[in-house]
């Protein structure tokens, strides 16, 4: 068959290379740009090829030392929210209803704080917790525990942890209820037949059945908590100290407060790069067991 | 290893109301003999799955008694109960392989380690199963996982019976064959009582040998296939069993002979005092209505089409406005289709409301 040449076809392209390239390459190479050199203002521009990059990686520098110890204090966080959220959103999902009014009224109240905007939820949660006014604060300095989440490292990490877990919880809940509705009535039928205690029926029935969503949840908490920005900077303001200075709020310190855009353009490539292999890893992941799935299915 | 009394058992989905036409299953009192084969045959939505779980003590019943060995067994859960039941779609445990499935209701209650492995290989021999015995089971195809179903039924040897909920749906034709002879081999060999609902009528026939009839939420019949073929007590019985099934229509029957259109057909017993007011029918399976050249003592009837079954041919006829099928002999043939009846005078049943009338010989 002989292929028809018609080069007025590119013409359909160009809408969207066009809007591509305003909105994601021509901004992405001008932050490859920034990275590569220094700037004293005044737009002078100073050719400093990877060393920026270099800096980043090499904790003896101040940069590399600040960047390290935030994407440290980010991955921590991430394993303390997976590790409190993921357990607590399959026992709150075990234990909602499974018919009648009860089960919508649960569910809008689980999408509660979902539906609240980001900054709300740090407004919220630091007015809740001030010692002088907030109702948290107030009561758990009034009955003997000190307090103040302002002064306090350990205080402002539980304050941004339980934040999370009150924000984020509802989600795990519903992917996993969402889960546990897909299982037949007749496995629930066959292990109590087969005897099976309460214990037996969640690990050979329950938790296999959901492990699909479960993968969702972890790895949507995981890039999320990972790109975590505006609740802790509202509540904390990264402090005391640099204590939840995570990298997103380290990254806009250095490129809108110190106006360091080199640097800030370095760290934030690199930042990129690190949600972009966990995106990957994430559509890796999803894409075998859906194939593995499809497998067992066209067995059936 | 038991015998299983049912006593005036019922069942509303609806909670206890008093309407009992609404029941799913109307108070019925029967026993299962320990070591039967029972099937449970009657169409969709009859009330032989309700049935089934109440047995099983999947659902509990709105009104009376299950007795095991004549003990009341109503209040206790499915887990107490000594029983086993497999579903109509192939459940197994995703995580374990086919042996730990086949383990696990032993596992769960506690029998020693070393009897579990005798007992799960002795299943897995019976099932064709060994050689898959160490591979996950949800690699396997869906035949395999219904026979992991049926083992994880058949692995306890001390259960009152085991139930089976149309355990056949999912398998291919040719394999639902084989598994189905396997089950009645089963039967054979490990002597417990199996109960198997289903709402085809040549796997209920194979497999059991009494076959339980239900319509609309109650039992019609319960007996082996011949009688539920030769003598069925209940006009939906001859409807249903048999391929055509029985031919019923409207009749006056006074001793020994029976009126339809003016002509008569003569009956084997005779049928003084039936039922004053009640719809009166006849009942005649095709297998024993013969076509022939119309004559005056035959009742009249026009062929509507043939249907050629391989080893016999039925005729659809009309009588009036009565369809009817016959059976056709080779030599018969007909121009104009028209046609006279010969009824076989001992297969000729009488029904009053429905119900099958015992004539006096």
């Amino acid at each position: 068959m002989e292929k028809t040449v018609n080069q007025k076809a590119w013409l359909l392209v160009l809408p969207v290379f066009l809007v591509v390239a305003f909105s994601a390459i021509i901004p992405m190479m001008t932050v490859v740009n920034y990275s590569l050199q220094d700037t004293f203002g005044n737009n002078q521009f100073f050719w400093n090829g990877v060393g920026w990059f270099k800096e980043l990686l090499d904790p003896s520098t101040d940069l590399g030392g600040r960047f390290l110890a935030s994407l440290g204090r980010n991955l921590f966080f991430s394993a303390v929210i997976l590790a409190i959220e993921v357990p607590l959103g399959i026992v709150i999902a075990l234990s909602m209803p499974r018919e009648g009014w009860q089960v919508a009224a649960c569910l809008v109240i689980l999408a509660l704080p979902l539906l609240i905007p980001w900054n709300v939820v740090g407004t919220i949660w630091q007015i809740f917790g001030r010692p002088d006014i907030g109702l948290l604060g107030y009561a758990l300095n009034s009955i003997g525990i000190d307090y103040n989440y302002v002064a306090n490292e350990f205080d402002a990490w539980a304050t941004v942890i339980v934040m999370d877990v009150w924000h984020w919880t509802s989600l795990v809940a519903l992917l996993c209820y969402a889960g546990l509705k897909s299982i037949p009535d007749a496995y629930y039928q066959a292990a109590q037949i087969d005897g099976a205690s309460r214990w037996a029926v969640f690990t050979a029935i329950q938790l296999p059945k959901m492990n699909r969503v479960l993968l969702i949840a972890v790895l949507l908490r995981f890039m999320d908590s990972f790109m975590i920005y505006t609740e802790p900077f509202v509540v904390t303001g990264g402090g005391p100290g640099n204590s939840t200075t995570f990298i997103s709020i380290e990254l806009v310190k250095i490129a809108l407060g110190q106006f360091d855009l080199g640097k800030a353009a370095a760290m934030s490539l690199v930042y990129n790069l690190i949600i972009l292999i966990v995106c990957w890893v994430f559509y890796t992941v999803m894409t075998n067991a859906g194939a593995a799935r499809r497998v067992n299915e066209g067995a059936k | 290893m038991s015998r299983i009394d049912l006593v005036d058992l019922a069942h509303s989905y609806g909670g206890n109301s008093a309407d009992e036409s609404t029941y799913a299953l109307k108070p019925i009192s029967m026993t299962w003999r320990q070591g039967g084969a029972y099937a449970l045959l009657g169409p969709s939505g009859c009330g032989k799955t309700t049935l089934l779980n109440l047995i099983s003590g999947i659902i509990a019943p709105s009104r009376g008694k299950i007795l095991f060995d004549g003990k009341d067994v109503t209040p206790l859960s499915t887990q107490k109960r000594n029983i086993a039941q497999v579903f109509q779609f192939p459940v197994i445990y995703d995580t374990m392989t086919v042996g730990q499935n086949l383990a696990f209701p032993l596992k769960n209650r506690g029998v020693p380690r070393r009897d579990i492995e005798v007992r799960v290989s002795e299943i897995a021999h019976l099932l064709d199963l060994t050689p898959h015995l160490n591979r996950k089971a949800t690699r396997l195809t869906a035949d395999a996982k219904q026979k992991i179903s049926l083992g994880r039924g058949l692995v306890r040897s001390d259960v009152a019976a085991v139930l089976f909920d149309e355990p056949l749906t999912v398998i291919d034709p040719e394999l639902k064959w084989q598994l189905r002879s396997k089950l009645k081999a089963l039967h054979l060999e490990l002597d417990l009582t199996m109960i198997y609902v289903t709402h085809d009528q040549t796997e209920a026939l194979t497999f059991a040998d009494t076959v339980v009839v239900m319509h609309d939420g109650r039992v019609v019949q319960s007996g082996t296939p011949a009688e539920l073929f030769e003598k069925p007590a209940h006009t939906f019985v001859g409807y249903f069993i048999g391929s055509p099934g029985m031919n019923i229509m409207p009749a006056e029957v006074k001793g020994r002979e029976a009126r339809v259109n003016g002509r008569v057909i003569s009956l084997k017993r005779s049928y003084d005092s039936l039922p004053a007011g009640a719809k009166i029918e006849i009942g005649v399976r095709p297998e024993f209505v013969d076509i022939a050249k119309p004559a005056p003592d035959l009742l009249a009837a026009q062929i509507e089409r043939i249907d050629d079954l391989g080893r016999m041919r039925f005729a659809r006829v009309r009588v009036g406005d009565v369809k009817f099928a016959a059976r056709l002999r080779e030599s018969f043939s007909s121009t104009d289709g028209k046609c006279g009846l010969i009824f076989d005078a001992a297969h000729v049943h009488v029904y009053a409301d429905s119900r099958l009338v015992e004539g006096t010989p």
